[in-house]
């Protein structure tokens, strides 16, 4: 079938006329615009998961745009043109935005039903999707420069979406300034790039690069952008701000952008400048970057009593185990001992359920909000008896993101720990302490929030299709904490394989 | 030296940027700042597709064919169309941010950064 | 804002033709010279700019935000249609090349005096890109005025 082999432009493209189709759409009816949306969602959603499946089978596949092969005219060298390259990993995290981005989107069309302004909303949201879809997908510098821009652009105007909240002003201000420093950084390292190989493309660049001073700088600024989109530590202070002010499924969407950078930034130091830099010292300061993340997360979430603030600080933590184990893997890369694959696999474990238990925490705070219409957790307090489906759920997310014995978080966490500390030992340690912090921080704010006496008498029901999108989030966080070896042997393992031999990388393109 | 002028006023137009970026508490200044950060970076793009001697790539009547590299120049332009964009975005949030608060000071308020 | 005097007003009528002809010609050859899309497009939202200018408050009458914002999706729309009409070969094919039709004349590689019926595609996203730009640019200077005045709006984009 012809589409077949348009897979993976699809991801980007149906998101992309879906979002330019919704204001249209909307004019004629809102019933219309939202089955659309579903629509379009699901049809990507299946197109994603039979590209993983694809890719898993018959390899790396490479999409071309104007021209059928990569290097088709060319009279020098490799020409300038817009591929999309697909591995296991980059199916992978792929599959993971797509999946989160549709349950969002399911949520959102009870969550938001009285907000004004909704075409906008649904559109910049579906651009955001396209955004992170094409991070994802692309294999050439400049077009991540533009993909990145995309994600910035529409996803500060769904920050400000409650324009007459002062904060959210703010906040969105804040992070447009953030992140197009970032994209700058990106733009100038694209440009330096360029000087020295007249390439664009990542494959080729890794294939002809040398180790000159400027592509030192290079790495740094590149890796200065990607750390600040993912709100690790030194650049952390975007993260709670926006994450306290967003609307729930927004906030659950930039989660998964930020994942999608600390994604492009393993790529760009695995794959493009893996082989040429300094990676004990690089791998040195992303763990160190890594534990300082965790140790701020969970110190700063100790004071907070806003639920969606406190969450953010605990996003701040996750990311710092992502790094702490991709980092310490990068430190013997590329000679890597078993150990290092093992803390390789156990970030890349990490990334999946990260994204799982802090949008299933988020949504439900993000229910609390809907139906009490308070996000002070000392204004609540009872909400087990009113509700106690919402209180298993957040349960479920609690321990799993504090890593407790039978859900997912326990899983990936284990691997992290258990290789890092042949590493280094005190980076377990402060691992381990940070998630037994976690656990109490969500200890407290589940007893505040659902346990006592009941404070407010008029609250609303919580519509059943939000409830069934946390339903599907919990079952595949038991799910995976139930039979870690399933997706650990399926999924992980090949896109660590992916990730740690770059020349099949390059290979697929030239 | 005068070869390498274009890229001198680069580093001034960044340094300038990053100074009005990191001192100034004018929002309207931050945002200055962050568009003037951006020219120099696509100033930079476009230096670096210069030949010496090239003219501008387009064939119709081109008096002879050493062209600079159109390559640059199409990145320029799409850089400039997403400055563009995040300078009405950034104008309209302190739009809004002076309807709310009546004030455009980052310090009044914890908008650092 | 207050309206300016007649002289500005008369002339800011009378230049809207030699304004939206001027965009319309950048567009059109864009295949060709400098500009296209945007630059044309930016060239035609200057006139709702002049207008704001020469009338002040009075320019809320005839400048309706409705229709940019529908012009600006239908045009979005349309530009990535045409991208998927390629898909037999892929994104973006420029499928009526050599095609013989208005725009369907390919040309060799090399100095030439500049014929406008060639390029295939180009000249059409050219246009639906010069639609799109121009829209959301004068969406961007209405809401930005109008804005700033008293009403609480989301952004353009």
């Amino acid at each position: 079938m012809i589409l077949l082999e348009h897979v993976p432009l699809l991801l980007i493209a149906i998101p992309l006329l879906t979002a330019f189709a919704t204001p249209v759409l909307g004019k004629v009816n809102s019933f219309l615009r939202n089955f659309w949306i579903i629509t379009a969602l699901i049809s990507t959603e299946l197109m994603g998961i039979w590209l993983g499946h694809d890719v898993l089978k018959n390899g790396i596949r490479v999409y071309t745009l104007g021209a059928k092969l990569p290097g088709l005219t060319s009279p020098v060298g490799f020409p300038i043109r817009i591929i999309l390259e697909v591995d296991a990993m980059n199916a992978f995290i792929a599959m993971i935005v797509i999946s989160i981005a549709l349950i969002s989107f399911i949520y959102c069309m009870r969550f938001m039903e009285w907000s004004r302004n909704l075409d906008k909303f649904y559109t910049l949201l579906l651009l955001l999707l396209t955004g992170m879809m094409g991070l994802t997908l692309t294999g050439d510098f400049f077009n991540m420069f533009v993909f990145f821009e995309i994600v910035s652009i529409s996803s500060a105007g769904l920050i400000a979406f409650y324009v007459h909240r002062g904060e959210a002003l703010e906040a969105a201000f804040k992070y447009m300034v953030i992140s197009s420093i970032g994209a700058l950084m990106v733009l100038f390292a694209v440009g330096l790039l360029y000087a020295q190989y007249n390439l664009l493309n990542m494959a080729a660049i890794a294939d002809s690069i040398q180790n000159s001073f400027v592509d030192k700088v290079v790495v740094a600024l590149l890796l200065s952008a990607f750390l600040l989109k993912a709100g690790s530590v030194p650049v952390h202070m975007w993260k709670p701000d926006v994450y306290g002010e967003a609307p729930v499924p927004v906030v659950v969407l930039l989660i998964t952008s930020s994942l999608v950078s600390l994604f492009i930034l393993f790529r760009i130091t695995f794959t493009v400048f893996g082989l040429i830099i300094d990676t004990a010292l690089l791998g040195w300061i992303l763990a160190v970057l890594g534990i300082l993340s965790i140790f701020l997360g969970v110190t700063m979430a100790l004071i907070q009593s806003n639920l969606k603030r406190l969450i953010g600080y605990s996003a701040i933590a996750e990311i710092g185990y992502v790094l702490l184990g991709l980092g310490s893997g990068l430190i013997g890369f590329p000679s890597l001992s078993e150990f290092g694959v093992k803390a390789i696999s156990g970030g890349i474990f990490h990334i999946m359920n990260d994204a799982l238990d802090l949008s299933l925490l988020f949504l439900v705070v993000g229910t609390i909000i809907h139906i009490t219409g308070k996000r002070d957790m000392n204004q609540l307090g009872g909400l087990a008896r009113h509700q106690p489906s919402l209180a298993l759920l957040f349960l479920i997310g609690m321990s799993a993101i504090s890593g407790l014995p039978p859900f997912n978080g326990f899983a990936s966490k284990l691997m992290i720990y258990e290789s890092v500390y042949r590493f280094n030992p005190f980076l377990t340690i402060v691992g381990v302490l940070g998630s037994i912090v976690m656990l109490a921080i969500f200890v407290k704010v589940f007893v505040v929030t659902f346990l006592g006496i009941p404070r407010r008498k008029d609250i609303k029901e919580v519509p059943e299709s939000m409830l069934a999108m946390m339903g599907i989030l919990a079952l595949f966080i038991i799910v995976i904490g139930l039979f870690p070896n399933l997706f650990v042997d399926n999924l992980i393992t090949p896109a660590c394989q992916a990730l740690i031999h770059p020349e099949k990388y390059v290979e697929a393109v030239l | 030296m005068l070869n390498n002028l274009p890229f001198i006023v680069v580093v001034i137009l960044m340094a300038l940027g990053l100074y009005a970026l990191l001192f100034k508490r004018n929002l309207i200044k931050i945002v200055m700042g962050i568009h003037v950060l951006g020219s120099g970076v696509d100033l930079f793009l476009i230096e670096l597709g210069y030949r010496t001697g090239g003219i501008a790539p387009i064939f119709t009547m081109a008096p002879r064919l050493e062209m600079v590299l159109p390559t640059p120049q199409a990145l320029t332009l799409t850089s400039i169309v997403i400055n563009l964009a995040v300078v009405a975005l950034m104008l309209s949030f302190i739009i809004l941010i002076y309807q709310h608060y009546g004030s455009i000071d980052s310090k009044k308020r914890r908008l650092k950064g | 804002m207050n309206e300016m005097s007649k002289i500005v007003r008369t002339v800011a009528c009378v230049l809207i033709i030699p304004g939206i002809v001027f965009g319309l010609y950048v567009i059109l050859h864009g295949h060709l010279t400098p500009g296209g899309g945007f630059q044309g497009g930016a060239v035609i939202a200057t006139i709702p700019a002049l207008f704001i200018i020469a009338y002040g408050e009075k320019s809320r009458r005839i400048l309706n935000r409705d229709i940019p914002s529908l012009v600006e999706s239908l045009a979005l729309l349309t530009f990535i249609s045409l991208a998927f009409l390629g898909l037999s070969a892929t994104f973006f094919r420029n499928f009526l090349v050599n095609g013989g039709f208005i725009f369907g004349k390919a040309i060799r590689f090399g100095i030439n005096p500049g014929y406008l019926n060639t390029g295939g595609l180009i000249p059409l996203l050219n246009l639906v890109v010069g639609l799109e730009v121009s829209a959301a640019l004068s969406l961007i200077i209405l809401i930005m005025y109008f804005g700033s005045k008293k009403e609480v709006l989301k952004d353009a984009k």
